[in-house]
C-alpha cells in the first residue's frame, strides 16, 4: 500500500453534513495545499491536481451516490471518474448509482472536459475522496462497536470485525461518520489490490441512452419556455447593416425579434472566447417550426465588415481582417508563405550545412482542410434571467472559462450565475467555447422568459469555430549513403500554426529545424479533437513512411531506430515526448497486426504512430481500394494511456477514434467559396457512415503502472498517415492533401 | 396553416393543433413533449429523428403532420415498455453509446431491419443503417448489437 498525506488541518475543505433522511453527504474541495503527494518531486510535476472534487452520499439503506464533476460528452467519465471513489471507497459497483454534478466551483475545482485530462487530473485525488470516506466510516464503526479501527476492514460497502463476526453495512455508520473530523493520513491502496479500476464496466447512462431519455440540453424544457434562433451574416467577413422584422413578426407563434450583440466592443477575448458574427438577429417564438418559418422572413441586409482588431486577455490586439475569403485562396497564400521566411521555432545543429551537402533531398508538402465538428447534437442553451440572477442549462466542455465573459457581457457577478450541466451530444472541442450560452442569457433578459436557443444544423455547419486549414512541408536531407543527415519542418495554417517544434522526430536528428507562419483570418477556429495533433501526425507519419521507403528500411524498424538515438543520445534539451513508451506502441502495434509475417504479405497495410495529450498510440490499418471506394478491412491500435481505469469504456474510445480518423481522412472538409461554407449540412457534408466503417477493430493496451494520461484524442491522430500508407499501398500513389477519397479515380 | 390533427403515436391517439407543414419530428419534441427522437439535420440526412411509420424506418423531420391520418406512429419511448426490446438489451450488453445521440434513431433503424429482415448479412445491416449516422463513431458496435440481437430474436 502506498502511503500518501493530505494536509486538510491546515486548510479544511471537508465538508461534511448529515442528510435530512438520515445517510452522509461527503464533499472534499481540492486545493494546492489538500493534493496527496507521495513525495515533494510529485508536486512539482502536476500542481493541477489541486482543481478536483467529489461528493460522496450514502444512504442508510446504503445506497451510494457518487458525482462525477466532469461535464460527460460521450468519453465516458460519467462511469470512469466515480469508479476511482468507489474503488477506494471499497464498495460493490452495483450499490453506485452515478450522477451527474452540476457547476460549482467550490464543490468542484476543476469541471473540464478537454485535452483528455479527465481522469489523468482525477486519478489520486477522487481515489483519496473515496479512501477519506472509508477511513471516516471505519471510525465510526469502532467507535459504535467499541473496537480498534485496526480489527476492522470493509467489503463491498459492509463493515466487518472478523473475530466477534460483526458486520452492518456503511448506511449503518454514514450518519456518525458525517460527524467526525477529516483523517489527516490518507492511505490508497497499491494497484494491485484494486478489484474494480482495470475492470470493463458498462456504460451507467446506458439505461437511458437506449430508452431515449431526456439527457441532452436539446432535451431540456420547462414551463413557459420559448425558442429562439439567431439570424446571422451568411458570410465569413459580413456583418448587420439595416433589418426588416415586420413581415417576420406577423409569423405564428412569434414572440419577438431583435439584434444581439454576443460580446462587448471592447471585450478581451479569452481562450474559449470566440465570435464568427458580434451582430445576430435572434428570433423568439413559441415553437421551433415557428421560429425556424419566421426566420426565413427576416429582412436583413449585411455589408462587408472593415478590418477589426480584437484585444486578447493578454492585451495584445488580434486582427480580423477585412473581405470575403475562399479556400481555394487559402491554399495558393499558404503555399506563398511556405516560400517566405517562418518564424524559427526550434534549430538543432546546423540544418542549413546538412541540406546544402546533402547528396540527395526530399521534400513534400501535406494539407488538410477546414473541418466542422459536427456534434450530433446541435448547438443550444436554456437561459432564464431573472432580475441579476441567470440560471443556465447547457451542455457546456468548460463551464468555469466562460464565467468571466459571462460576468463581463451580462453585467452579473459570477456568484449569480448557475449551469446545470446537460449530457453532451457530442463535443470534440466545439463545446468548449460557450458563446451561445451569453446569446441565451441576452434573448431571455430580452424577453423576460426562460428561453432555449438552438442552432439549426445549417448554423452549425457554417458558423464557424472550425479545425483550422493546415499545411506542413517536410524536408529530408540524404548523404551518399541515404542516410539521414538534416530535417526540416515548415508548417502554418489559416489562422493558426499546427506545428510542434518540440515533438518527434524532434530529438533523433542531430540537424533539425522547425519554422511556423500563420495567414490571418476571419473565419473563426475552435479546438478540434486533439487540435494541431490531428495534422501533425498525418503528415509527418506520411512524410516519414516515404523517407522509409527511399532508405530501404522497413517504416516500423526506421522509426524504432529514430526513437532509440532520442532515448539513448537525445539531440536538445527540451523534447516533449518519452522515447520508451513511443517505442512501446510501435513495437506493441507491430507484434498485434503481424506486420511483417508472411501470411500478411499481402495486405495493404499503413503504419502510424504519435503522441499526444501524454499518451502515444499506433496504428495499423488494412484497406483495399476498388476504383474509387475504399473498404477498411481492420484496423489495429496499440495504445499507452498508463493504467486503464475502465477498458471497456477505453476500448469504446479508441475504436470511435478510428472511425472517426477514417472518415475525415477520407472524405471531411468544410470548403468556402467568398466567404460563404459550400457545405450546410449533412447532405453535403461529407461524414463517414456504416458502410464506410472498418470491418474489425482491435485495440490492444500496453500494460504499465504509470499513472492515466490522456485517453479521448491520443488515438485520433495516427489515423490518418496510417489511412495515407495504405492507399500508398493499394494505389501507388502517394496523397498529400486530405481528403483523401475525392483523388481516388472512379 | 393551424389545423387540428389527431395522430396515433405509441398506441395512444393524441389531438394536436400545428400548422400543417410542420414536420412529425416537432410535433413530437415541441408538442407533445416526448424528447427521445433527436434533431439533427432537419434534411433527412442523419437519421437521428428515426421513427417506425406502419412498421418501417422513416425520418419523422421529413413526414410534415397532415399525412399521417391513419398512420401508426412508433418512437423510441413506444418500443418496448421497460426499454427490454432485444435491439435495445443488444445495445446494452455491446455497450455501444458514447455520447448517445444518434442512438435513438440508430436503434429504431435496426429495430425496423430486423422486423422485415430477421437474419440480415453484414452487408444488409450497412446498408440498411448507412442513413444514421454516429459522429463518435460507434458503427462497428452498432454491427456487433444488430447482430446479437438478431441472434437471439
Amino acid at each position: 500500500m502506498k502511503k500518501t498525506e493530505t494536509q486538510y488541518s491546515r486548510r479544511s475543505f471537508l465538508k461534511v453534513s448529515s442528510l435530512s433522511g438520515g445517510g452522509m453527504m461527503l464533499g472534499i474541495s481540492w486545493f494546492a495545499s489538500a493534493k496527496p503527494v507521495e513525495s515533494l518531486d510529485e508536486l512539482n510535476i502536476e500542481p493541477v491536481w489541486q482543481e478536483v472534487t467529489s461528493f460522496i452520499k450514502i444512504a442508510s439503506d446504503n445506497s451510494i451516490k457518487i458525482f462525477s464533476p466532469n461535464p460527460e460528452f460521450g468519453q465516458n467519465v460519467m462511469t470512469s471518474l466515480p469508479m476511482l471513489i468507489a474503488e477506494e471507497l471499497d464498495v460493490d459497483w452495483k450499490q453506485v448509482e452515478a450522477e451527474q454534478g452540476n457547476f460549482n466551483p467550490k464543490a468542484f475545482p476543476r469541471q473540464f472536459t478537454g485535452g483528455s485530462q479527465g481522469v489523468r487530473m482525477a486519478w489520486k485525488p477522487l481515489r483519496t475522496v473515496g479512501a477519506a470516506a472509508r477511513q471516516m466510516i471505519l471510525t465510526a464503526a469502532s467507535q459504535a462497536w467499541n473496537l480498534p479501527v485496526s480489527e476492522l476492514t470493509t467489503f463491498n460497502g459492509m463493515v466487518t470485525h472478523a473475530f466477534s463476526g460483526k458486520s452492518e453495512s456503511y448506511g449503518t455508520f454514514a450518519e456518525a461518520a458525517s460527524k467526525l473530523p477529516v483523517p489527516k493520513d490518507i492511505v490508497l491502496k497499491g494497484n494491485q489490490s484494486f478489484r474494480l479500476l482495470g475492470t470493463p464496466q458498462k456504460n451507467v447512462v446506458g439505461p437511458k441512452i437506449v430508452q431515449g431519455k431526456p439527457l441532452f440540453g436539446l432535451d431540456y424544457r420547462e414551463a413557459g419556455m420559448l425558442y429562439a434562433m439567431t439570424e446571422r451574416p451568411p458570410a465569413f467577413g459580413m456583418q448587420l447593416k439595416s433589418f426588416d422584422t415586420t413581415a417576420a413578426k406577423k409569423m405564428p407563434g412569434i414572440v419577438d425579434i431583435f439584434p444581439i450583440k454576443v460580446y462587448n466592443d471592447d471585450h478581451k477575448f479569452a481562450g474559449f472566447d470566440t465570435r464568427s458574427f458580434n451582430e445576430v438577429i435572434a428570433v423568439v417564438g413559441k415553437s421551433t417550426w415557428d421560429v425556424m418559418n419566421a426566420r426565413k422572413k427576416v429582412k436583413a441586409v449585411w455589408e462587408v465588415a472593415p478590418e477589426k482588431s480584437e484585444m486578447g486577455q493578454n492585451n495584445q490586439a488580434r486582427i480580423v481582417p477585412s473581405g470575403l475569403e475562399s479556400t481555394k485562396k487559402h491554399y495558393a497564400q499558404m503555399l506563398e508563405m511556405d516560400k517566405k521566411p517562418g518564424k524559427i521555432e526550434r534549430k538543432d545543429g546546423d540544418p542549413e550545412k546538412g541540406f546544402a551537402e546533402a547528396k540527395h533531398i526530399i521534400e513534400r508538402t501535406y494539407t488538410a482542410p477546414f473541418l466542422a465538428h459536427n456534434i450530433m447534437e446541435p448547438t443550444n442553451a436554456f437561459a432564464h434571467f431573472v432580475g441579476d440572477k441567470v440560471r443556465f442549462v447547457a451542455p457546456i466542455q468548460i463551464p468555469e472559462m466562460m464565467i468571466p465573459s459571462m460576468v463581463a457581457r451580462l453585467g452579473i457577478p459570477k456568484e449569480n450565475i448557475s449551469i446545470e450541466l446537460a449530457r453532451m451530444g457530442g463535443g470534440f472541442g466545439r463545446r468548449a467555447y460557450g458563446h451561445y450560452m451569453i446569446e441565451a442569457a441576452l434573448i431571455s433578459k430580452q424577453v423576460s422568459a426562460p428561453v432555449k436557443l438552438i442552432y439549426m444544423r445549417e448554423d452549425d455547419v457554417s458558423g464557424g469555430n472550425y479545425r483550422p486549414l493546415y499545411q506542413l512541408t517536410y524536408r529530408a536531407a540524404f548523404d551518399e549513403n541515404k542516410k539521414l543527415i538534416a530535417f526540416h519542418a515548415k508548417g502554418g495554417g489559416v489562422p493558426e500554426s499546427p506545428l510542434h517544434a518540440n515533438r518527434f522526430p524532434a530529438g533523433a536528428i542531430d540537424n533539425y529545424l522547425a519554422e511556423s507562419w500563420v495567414i490571418p483570418s476571419n473565419i473563426t477556429i475552435a479546438a478540434f479533437r486533439a487540435p494541431r495533433s490531428n495534422f501533425n501526425a498525418a503528415a509527418e507519419q506520411s512524410f516519414l513512411d516515404e523517407i522509409s521507403e527511399y532508405m530501404g528500411k522497413d517504416p516500423i524498424d526506421f522509426r524504432l531506430e529514430l526513437l532509440k538515438r532520442a532515448k539513448e543520445n537525445p539531440v536538445g534539451k527540451t523534447n516533449d515526448y518519452d522515447a520508451s513508451r513511443y517505442m512501446g506502441v510501435l513495437e506493441l502495434v507491430r507484434e498485434k497486426s503481424g506486420w511483417g509475417k508472411p501470411e500478411n504479405a499481402g495486405k495493404k497495410r499503413g503504419v502510424s504512430a504519435y503522441f499526444c495529450h501524454n499518451s502515444y498510440a499506433a496504428q495499423v490499418i488494412d484497406l483495399q481500394v476498388k476504383g474509387d471506394q475504399v473498404t477498411v478491412d481492420q484496423v489495429t491500435t496499440a495504445l499507452d494511456c498508463g493504467v486503464v481505469v475502465n477498458p471497456e469504456g477505453a476500448k469504446n474510445m479508441a475504436e470511435g477514434a478510428a472511425i472517426d480518423g477514417i472518415g475525415n481522412a477520407l472524405f471531411g472538409q468544410l470548403t468556402l467559396t467568398d466567404g460563404k461554407t459550400d457545405q450546410k449540412n449533412f447532405d453535403t457534408y461529407r461524414m463517414i457512415r456504416h458502410n464506410e466503417a472498418p470491418k474489425k477493430i482491435d485495440v490492444h493496451f500496453v500494460k504499465n503502472e504509470i499513472d492515466p494520461t490522456g485517453l479521448g484524442e491520443p488515438p485520433f491522430p495516427p489515423v490518418f498517415a496510417a489511412v495515407a500508407n495504405a492507399l500508398y499501398k493499394a494505389t501507388g500513389k502517394r496523397f498529400y492533401h486530405q481528403p483523401f477519397q475525392p483523388q481516388l479515380k472512379g | 396553416m393551424i389545423k387540428k390533427y389527431s395522430v396515433r403515436i405509441n398506441k395512444k391517439v393524441h389531438q394536436v393543433e400545428a400548422d400543417e407543414n410542420m414536420p412529425l419530428l416537432w410535433v413530437i419534441r415541441d408538442i407533445l413533449g416526448m424528447e427521445g427522437t433527436k434533431y439533427g439535420c432537419g434534411v433527412g440526412s442523419c437519421g437521428a429523428c428515426t421513427v417506425h411509420l406502419n412498421g418501417s424506418a422513416v425520418r419523422s423531420c421529413q413526414l410534415p403532420i397532415s399525412s399521417l391520418t391513419g398512420m401508426e406512429i412508433t418512437t423510441i419511448e413506444g418500443l418496448s415498455a421497460k426499454g427490454d426490446h432485444p435491439v435495445q438489451k443488444a445495445w446494452l450488453d455491446v455497450d455501444v453509446a458514447q455520447c448517445g445521440y444518434c442512438q435513438s434513431g440508430q436503434i429504431m433503424s435496426a429495430a425496423a431491419l430486423l422486423k422485415s429482415t430477421p437474419n440480415p448479412t453484414e452487408e444488409d445491416i450497412e446498408n440498411f443503417m448507412t442513413g444514421n449516422i454516429c459522429r463518435c463513431g460507434t458503427y462497428t458496435r452498432i454491427k456487433k448489437a444488430i447482430q446479437q440481437a438478431a441472434a437471439k430474436s
